[in-house]
């Protein structure tokens, strides 16, 4: 797009780095950059700096407490878990909102983001709620020796509800753009609807569902507010890894809250760039056609 | 959620669409996932805060320690939300805008807030200006205090909202193209008019959605916010924090009346978003439009 306007651009050159004529790109850029180092890069780098100097001694001793690892075991393990889960339930929503006419549709898709604007406490406390052993759903589920509550089910539940928005909202739009086309192309030669939404369906949302999957993964390994109140947050049972960070920030211990802080940072890069690759992966075969 | 059967039996041998009651079971699947998951939650937290009656919900909410986390709740928001705007709108004209190099760099330290953990951030903030932090001296020699304070919860909440306004900008200025501001530059506007009078109105909508995302939660911020406060009642509790502290107390009522008055925000915010969604979808990023 920017690449046509400096084609087109009359000749009056403002700015000696571009043949732009817009104003304002220096002053722009500069405030932004000042802005995004100041309060996003400056900490950042303090973690990172810290945790390069805890050194291999350093990382070993926190990484070696069993109660470090277990933590990290079932941080990764629940929020990938959740976002599994929230990948197939946002799958559902997304194509029943799209494809579907029902009488609570529009409600339906309003209350999508809820978990996204509710506050995590508030959904922390309400989940616990409803599932710990007098709660709405609890005392049902109890006698039967299914246990929510503080348990590690309990976190998957709490990070399945913080994951949802980003799993339906990712595949929803790519669900609407999609043609009848293909699928109509795909009836007409026989194939069933189990057929056509196995092999055109799918393979068109698929960027969509693991662009959710990660987003809700990223999000779930991170998540705090909804979790420590429907954990329990017994060590080495359902102890959080950013609990953990907490607990040792409060000892005092900083170099444990260090490492694991910088190992769940990792773990977001990652994450970023994950999301980053995959329009990047699946855009291939379109990009080819436009000059860049 | 009640369901009335649907009048659309005469569609049912299209090869396009699944059988009528694949159809209703999906709905229904999802129309029940989303009231467990999600409806369900809200319920909650309005049956708890009102159980006791409105006395009690209003008595627990006109408490001092509640109305000064209230104040400071609205306090920060009031602070972060017109940074946000301002350094968002500039980022976002600065990348949508002009290509130079390191854009797609920068576009991705963007989105880190999103995938970093609340408490990882809260973190960084404590070794930035915490007893051994980096500024530590200097912040003693001036008698400034930024953890356990005000300015801490600010810069927490800075970091974690960071992402919500430039990335509702950055498609919406992208999709819309440059074409009328530069008219407006070739028929002699200044920078500031040419802003004024075309970018600005272009714009409008999709910053008040994304200052709408970013209010939602940096009012619910909970984990950052969490770290960095030292929990000193009256002095540096918010909503959340508040909550947290009449839940561990076990004052139900009282976690829950201050949950509902933070669920009422987030429902607020819902439907001025669903409305903008629909009123003004044309003046969104495509991704928000709602076909319906």
């Amino acid at each position: 797009m920017n690449a046509s306007v400096a084609a087109t651009a009359p000749t009056t050159v403002r700015s000696p780095r571009s043949r732009n004529p817009l104003p304002g790109f220096g002053l722009s850029l500069g405030l932004g950059l000042s802005w995004l180092s100041l309060v996003v890069m400056v900490p950042l780098l303090a973690l990172s700096v810290r945790a390069v100097g805890l050194g291999v001694d350093g990382w070993w001793r926190a990484l070696s407490d069993p109660r470090v690892q277990a933590s990290l075991k079932l941080s990764f393990g629940t929020a990938f878990v959740a976002a599994v889960c929230a990948s197939i339930i946002g799958a559902l929503v997304a194509w029943v909102l799209v494809r579907y006419r029902f009488p609570v549709r529009r409600l339906l898709d309003a209350l999508v983001d809820l978990p996204f604007a509710l506050p995590t406490a508030v959904a922390g406390i309400a989940l616990t709620a409803i599932y710990s052993a007098n709660g709405w759903i609890g005392q049902w589920l109890e006698p039967h020796g299914l246990k929510i509550a503080y348990t590690s089910t309990g976190i998957v539940l709490a990070l399945i509800f913080i994951g949802l928005p980003f799993a339906v909202r990712t595949v929803q739009p790519l669900l609407e753009t999609l043609g009848r086309e293909q699928e109509e192309a795909a009836a007409s030669l026989g194939a069933s609807r189990l057929t056509a939404l196995r092999r055109v369906i799918f393979p068109e949302i698929l960027p969509g569902l693991l662009t959710g999957f990660s987003l809700a993964f990223a999000r779930g390994l991170g998540e705090y507010g909804s979790v420590i109140f429907i954990a329990g947050n017994l060590p080495y049972k359902t102890e959080i890894a950013p609990l953990l960070i907490t607990i040792r920030l409060e000892e005092y211990d900083y170099n444990a809250a260090i490492a694991l802080a910088a190992l769940l940072l990792v773990a977001s890069f990652l994450s970023l760039l994950a999301i980053n690759a995959i329009p990047l992966l699946f855009a291939h075969e379109r990009r080819k056609g436009k000059p860049q | 959620m009640s369901e009335t059967a649907i009048g659309e039996t005469a569609m049912n041998d299209d090869p396009l669409r699944e059988p009528v009651w694949v159809r209703w079971t999906l709905i229904a699947l999802a129309v029940g996932a989303m009231a467990l998951l999600v409806v369900l939650p809200l319920l909650m937290v309005l049956f708890a805060a009102f159980g006791d009656g409105f006395r009690a919900w209003w008595g627990s909410l006109n408490e001092p320690d509640a109305r000064s986390a209230l104040s400071l709740t609205l306090f920060t928001v009031a602070i972060v939300l017109p940074i946000n705007a301002i350094f968002g709108t500039m980022m976002a004209w600065a990348l949508a805008r002009f290509e130079f190099r390191g854009k797609r760099v920068l576009l991705s330290l963007i989105d880190l807030p999103f995938a970093v953990s609340p408490v990882v951030a809260g973190l960084c903030l404590v070794l930035l200006f915490g007893s051994q932090g980096w500024f530590a001296e200097w912040l003693a020699a001036n008698d400034i205090k930024i953890l356990f304070a005000r300015p801490g919860m600010v810069l927490a909440t800075l970091f974690i909202t960071f992402p919500f306004v430039v990335r509702e900008l950055i498609p919406l200025m992208e999709q819309q193209g440059a074409d009328e501001e530069l008219a407006a530059r070739s028929l002699g506007a200044n920078a500031w008019t040419m802003f004024s009078r075309v970018t600005l109105p272009n714009i409008k909508w999709g910053l008040l959605y994304g200052v709408l995302l970013c209010s939602a939660r940096a009012m619910g911020e909970f984990g950052a916010v969490s770290v960095v406060s030292g929990h000193i009642r009256g002095l540096t509790n918010t909503l959340p924090l508040h909550i947290e502290i009449l839940y561990n107390e076990f004052d139900t009522t009282g976690a829950f009346a201050a949950a509902s008055l933070l669920s009422g925000l987030a429902l607020v915010t819902l439907v001025v978003k669903f409305w903008i969604e629909s009123r003004h979808g044309d003046v969104l990023a495509a991704s928000h439009r709602r076909i319906s």
